[in-house]
């Protein structure tokens, strides 16, 4: 199949690219901006096999990303050492989920975004209240910060996360996913058991997330233990994975480039211009493009290309008409 | 300790009171639109700047500028409601509940970005002459201020239930609610009673937020949390319930001060989460709901 081979080739290339990146420059601006590159496609790209492979809208996945961030940071600045603080951070992020999961995932549809925004909301308050003070690296350790190391991290993190994603996707639990995204009822009556698939969903969802928010504790120098938690995490893993395409592996990356990359390009003096117009972006494409830019783009190309389309594109835009009549 | 307890109890209903009212509104825009607006919050936080200023610069009383908020508020909901919220009506239930969730999401970013750019990150409330007043009965305090948001609260639940039950317009809104094509079938313009129970929606958010703005203070990151409250309000109510909305609000304000007296202050967010599964797992109706097919 070339299609295969065209994705197996063009992610070797950017992978190269991004060891190339990490081995051999020392510019601080772009190792900074492809951090915060990784660490977004890592978090969107988690985010989407809950939200786009099986269909469980959660405006809570910063609590896993913040608990990720908040437990490895604690133990590593307890002196453990880092590999132990991440696989404790993982482990006890991922049981949390699956405690969480139970009563979360019965509920249906709205009710679960409706739960998972009351959680991540609460979880937020609850640490900005617990631990109010800022965390910062010692002295020792920020002379001897540099980089490279959490660089390589982030990029482990995206790979193993973009791994994990791929082998969903092609496996017989991943088709479940979405077949219970499809169609819950029917997917239901075909022997998956919706429960169980969307807890897979969850709990590998929240444990990705939680590494990445892992790599942003080691990356980043000093925050409030609070920030992680922020709903401003869930937000950019959204828009990331809406942008791009939900349900697909290369949406959250391509849209995270776009969204870092973009960032920066604009006047960075006030930061709330940058929320805004991400911000407006956002409502654009929830409005126009459902798909997202890729899918959205696709559609353009064939819609010029291909003049047979013409026809079915009427067809749509009667059957919309005929529901704005009803 | 009975005295802490009896007083967490007192503040607990009168916080109650302000989640009640900031529920009224959000119940409104998703019992009649199907619309879930999650940066009603935002709504709230803009309304509260709004009675803040009013106050300083013009030194218009925040209770005498409930109505010019409310008023200045409603525009804006008709603002959003034809830019944004109009688009989404046009979907199916479904589908329009999560679109107008993630609209929402998008505008709460938005919108608080923009009242840290105009109005700073200062946490601000409206001290009048009579802000430090208090009502006190043997070593009970009841202040006045937030007293006054409990009362304007069920004054407003009132206000609301009268309309709804008693007048044409609230028979419009109420077959729109039940089935929007069968009241469009009947003759009920339903775009036109869209607008006005999301404009009026918007104008209660804004009156809550005066409210909070005098009993309690105003920034722009406190949205969220609010629409946090309203949302658990309104699953303890029943979604799509107007009915005892200002009852579950005090009744969450109540848990919420009593479990703060016990777990500490820090933790009664969880106490709300905990409140809010436990109810939507066991009764997921509501207090008040009628249980769906």
């Amino acid at each position: 199949m070339p299609k295969k081979w065209l994705s197996f080739v063009s992610g070797s290339a950017v992978l190269a690219l991004a060891l190339g990146i990490g081995l051999g420059s020392d510019n601080q601006h772009l190792l900074t901006i492809a951090i915060q590159t990784m660490l977004l496609a890592a978090l969107a790209s988690s985010w989407n096999i809950l939200g786009g492979f099986a269909g469980q809208i959660s405006l809570g996945h910063a609590v896993f990303f913040g608990l990720g961030a908040q437990i490895t940071r604690e133990l590593w600045l307890d002196g453990l050492p880092l590999a132990v603080s991440v696989a404790a951070a993982l482990l006890v992020t991922a049981v949390f989920a699956a405690v969480v999961g139970v009563p979360m995932l019965r509920f249906r549809d709205i009710y679960f975004t409706i739960g998972t925004l009351a959680l991540g909301v609460a979880i937020f308050l609850t640490v900005g209240n617990v631990r109010p003070r800022l965390s910062s690296l010692t002295v020792e350790a920020l002379r001897e910060y540099d980089f490279s190391g959490p660089y390589f991290m982030t990029l482990g993190v995206l790979v193993v996360t973009v791994a994990v994603a791929t082998w969903l996707k092609n496996s017989k639990v991943g088709l479940g996913m979405m077949a219970v995204r499809d169609d819950e009822a029917a997917a239901g009556s075909t022997g998956i058991n919706p429960l169980s698939h969307k807890m897979v969903a969850f709990v590998v969802s929240a444990g990705l997330a939680a590494m990445a928010g892992a790599s942003y504790a080691y990356f980043t120098a000093s925050y409030y233990p609070s920030f992680p938690f922020s709903v401003v995490w869930t937000f950019e893993a959204i828009l990331v994975a809406f942008v791009g395409g939900m349900g697909t592996i290369t949406g959250p990356l391509i849209g995270s480039v776009f969204f870092v990359v973009g960032r920066d390009a604009l006047p960075s003096s006030i930061e709330e211009f940058q929320v805004v117009v991400f911000g407006l972006l956002f409502i654009l494409v929830v409005l126009l493009l459902p798909g997202g830019l890729l899918e959205g783009a696709q559609r353009f190309i064939r819609r010029v290309s291909k003049q047979d389309t013409r026809s079915t594109s009427n067809e749509e835009t009667t059957k919309s008409k005929g529901k704005e009549l009803v | 300790m009975s005295r802490l307890i009896l007083q967490s109890a007192v503040s607990g209903i009168l916080v109650g009171g302000m989640y009640g009212l900031v529920a009224l509104g959000l119940a409104l825009a998703f019992g009649v639109l199907k619309v879930l607006n999650v940066a009603h919050g935002e709504l709230l936080m803009l309304g509260g700047y709004a009675a803040f200023f009013a106050f300083t610069v013009w030194g218009v009383d925040p209770i005498v500028s409930i109505p010019l908020v409310f008023l200045g508020l409603c525009l804006f909901g008709v603002i959003l409601y034809f830019t944004l919220f109009r688009h989404v009506t046009k979907l199916a239930i479904g589908p329009r509940i999560k679109n107008s969730l993630l609209l929402s999401f998008g505008l709460v970013l938005v919108l608080q970005a923009l009242a840290v750019r105009f109005f700073t990150g200062d946490e601000r409330t409206i001290s009048t002459a009579y802000s430090s007043e208090a009502i006190t009965i043997g070593w009970l305090r009841v202040p006045v201020v937030r007293l006054a948001g409990l009362v304007v609260a069920v004054v407003a639940a009132f206000l609301l239930e009268w309309v709804l039950t008693r007048t044409r317009f609230g028979l419009a809104l109420r077959a729109t609610s039940e089935d929007w094509t069968r009241a469009a079938l009947t003759g009920v313009n339903v775009g036109w009673v869209y607008l006005t129970a999301f404009a009026i929606s918007a104008g209660l958010a804004a009156v809550a937020g005066s409210l909070i703005g005098l009993g309690y203070s105003v920034s722009p990151n406190i949205g969220l949390g609010w629409t946090l409250k309203a949302l658990i309000v309104v699953v303890l109510a029943g979604l799509g319930s107007m009915r005892g909305i200002i009852l579950a609000g005090v009744f969450l304000g109540l848990t919420e001060s009593l479990a703060a007296v016990w777990l500490g202050g820090e933790y009664r967010e969880i106490a709300a989460l905990v409140l809010f599964l436990v109810v939507l797992s066991v009764r997921p109706q509501g207090f008040f709901g009628r249980a769906h097919a």
